[in-house]
């Protein structure tokens, strides 16, 4: 293999880039990024960049020292418009093409909206992170579309200002569907103990200059609204490609596409494990993909699966909320340290008599030597 | 020289934090080697004394940054910059870290 293509250049692609360098490839690594700025990364863009504390400077995922040993052929602020498989070659929103014999597909995806939120902030890049920033300025109220981690992080952000904020949720309890009721509760808490006026169980209809309307007719006022409702996986590209997509770029259970010399990580990739198509959108997942994609791109063929780890963490207000594993909501919560009302806990669920999540509020020690030592995790293979 | 706890508090695998600044995590790996680093991660704050201890590295407990408890120098993502590592002596059963050029409490 003389020449790989990685497409998209957030932490997915680096770290293929990264992973292909470690694993004693010599070839060419082109880079191509949909955005002008160099790979940063993305977890402080609802944290410390929004609130100003973090540079953008300090974002950066490579130095000047990992720059020259990955020795990489930067495309950036062009998006990839198309995949030709047999030509070996990849088109450039700038009209111009990259050959590669082996393609990585890292594109991750969009911010999603709702249907007359067109206007209202969304989160997802740096420019979108500046964008918001420069909007919360002091005196005005936020409104959030979405309970989630990045919706949570804005809110819990927007406090540390000293704005005034309401959270408005679909669902009954935040997270609930990920978490489980009681949790979910403990979110809702974090959110009431800091002043955040969190609204479960609302439908919104829309956006108005005043604010956000609802479907009850009533207006909840706002200055600044953000909307974080999840986030779609950039394949559009890939039509006519030959390569399966719908909900992410279908991979088997190694990270390989159905096209030889064409692998997926990060956000994009739905894998096939048990039966199901799986897609995990967090960084560690990202992370902890490339070196199994990379290495069956080097092989030519699958001899490597993935299996998640599951970790996840989000800081919200005075809280580090950590999570392992792959629970569900009907699983039995046992507290292994603390309580749910308590500043800090760790918590397994149990099912079927094994511990399949570890989750724990500011207690990152016990939570790391549970998620090694308690949780099971599917056989390597 | 500051005394950070007797042998026989940190058997091996063991971590333990002394409040700085700067503050330091002290380890004992399994092979019973002892090391010093500054005990805040480069990339976030997070105490490294809490984080996972594996042969000579530790895994930060926050975000998986691994360092090498040897040279302070990071091995993968998030983190890019190295911490500090100092120096560690024994004397008559009680752990004591060299080298540390105490800070003026901001």
């Amino acid at each position: 293999m003389k020449r790989v293509a990685v497409v998209g250049a957030s932490l997915a692609g680096v770290r293929a880039a990264q992973e292909l360098r470690a694993q004693g490839y010599d070839g060419g690594i082109v880079l191509i990024g949909s955005e002008a700025h160099l790979p940063y990364d993305r977890p402080p863009l609802s944290k410390a960049f929004l609130a100003g504390t973090a540079s953008a400077a300090s974002l950066e995922l490579l130095d000047a020292g990992d720059l020259a040993s990955l020795a990489l052929d930067f495309r950036l602020g062009v998006r990839a418009t198309a995949l030709e498989p047999a030509a070996r070659r990849v088109l450039l929103s700038d009209g111009g093409s990259v050959h590669a014999d082996g393609v990585v597909i890292a594109t991750g995806g969009r911010a999603r909206t709702l249907p007359g939120f067109e206007r209202a902030h969304t989160l997802r890049t740096l420019d979108d992170a500046l964008a918001l920033r420069a909007a919360l300025v002091p005196g005005v109220r936020v409104a959030i579309v979405g309970a989630g981690f990045i919706g949570a992080e804005v809110a819990s952000t927007c406090r540390s200002l000293g704005l005034d904020v309401v959270v408005l949720e679909a669902l009954n309890a935040p997270l609930a569907p990920v978490l489980g009721p009681e949790l979910a509760a403990v979110c809702a808490r974090l959110h009431a103990d800091h002043g955040t006026d969190l609204r479960c169980g609302v439908q919104v209809s829309g956006l108005s200059p005043a604010g956000v309307e609802l479907a009850s007719g009533e207006l909840v006022p706002a200055d600044v609204v953000m909307v974080g409702v999840g986030m779609t996986p950039a394949t559009d590209w890939l039509t006519g490609s030959g390569v399966k997509v719908g909900n992410g770029v279908h991979t088997d259970a190694g990270l390989v596409t159905g096209l030889p010399q064409v692998v997926a990580i990060g956000d994009v990739a739905r894998y096939h494990a048990d039966g199901a198509g799986r897609r995990h959108e967090h960084w560690t997942n990202a992370s902890e993909q490339a070196p199994v994609a990379i290495g069956n791109l080097l092989a030519g063929r699958t001899e490597r699966t993935y299996v998640p780890s599951g970790y996840v963490w989000s800081d919200q207000y005075a809280g580090t909320l950590q999570l392992a594993g792959h629970p569900r909501p009907d699983d039995t919560l046992t507290y292994v340290e603390g309580g749910p009302s308590d500043s800090s806990f760790v918590a397994t669920f149990e099912r079927d008599g094994a511990t399949v999540g570890v989750f724990a509020l500011n207690n990152a020690k016990l939570f790391n030597r549970l998620r090694r030592q308690a949780l099971r995790r599917p056989a390597v293979v | 020289m500051i005394r950070a706890c007797t042998v026989d508090e940190l058997p091996p695998g063991e971590s333990v934090r002394i409040p700085g600044p700067p503050a330091i995590a002290v380890f004992n790996t399994e092979d019973g080697d002892l090391y010093a680093i500054d005990d805040t991660c480069t990339h976030q704050d997070a105490s490294l004394a809490d984080g996972w201890l594996e042969g000579c590295f530790v895994e930060c407990p926050l975000h998986a940054a691994l360092f090498d408890l040897r040279t302070g120098m990071p091995s993968c993502l998030p983190a890019k910059e190295p911490v500090r590592t100092y120096s560690v002596v024994v004397d008559e059963g009680v752990i004591y870290v060299q080298g540390v050029a105490r800070e003026d409490a901001a």
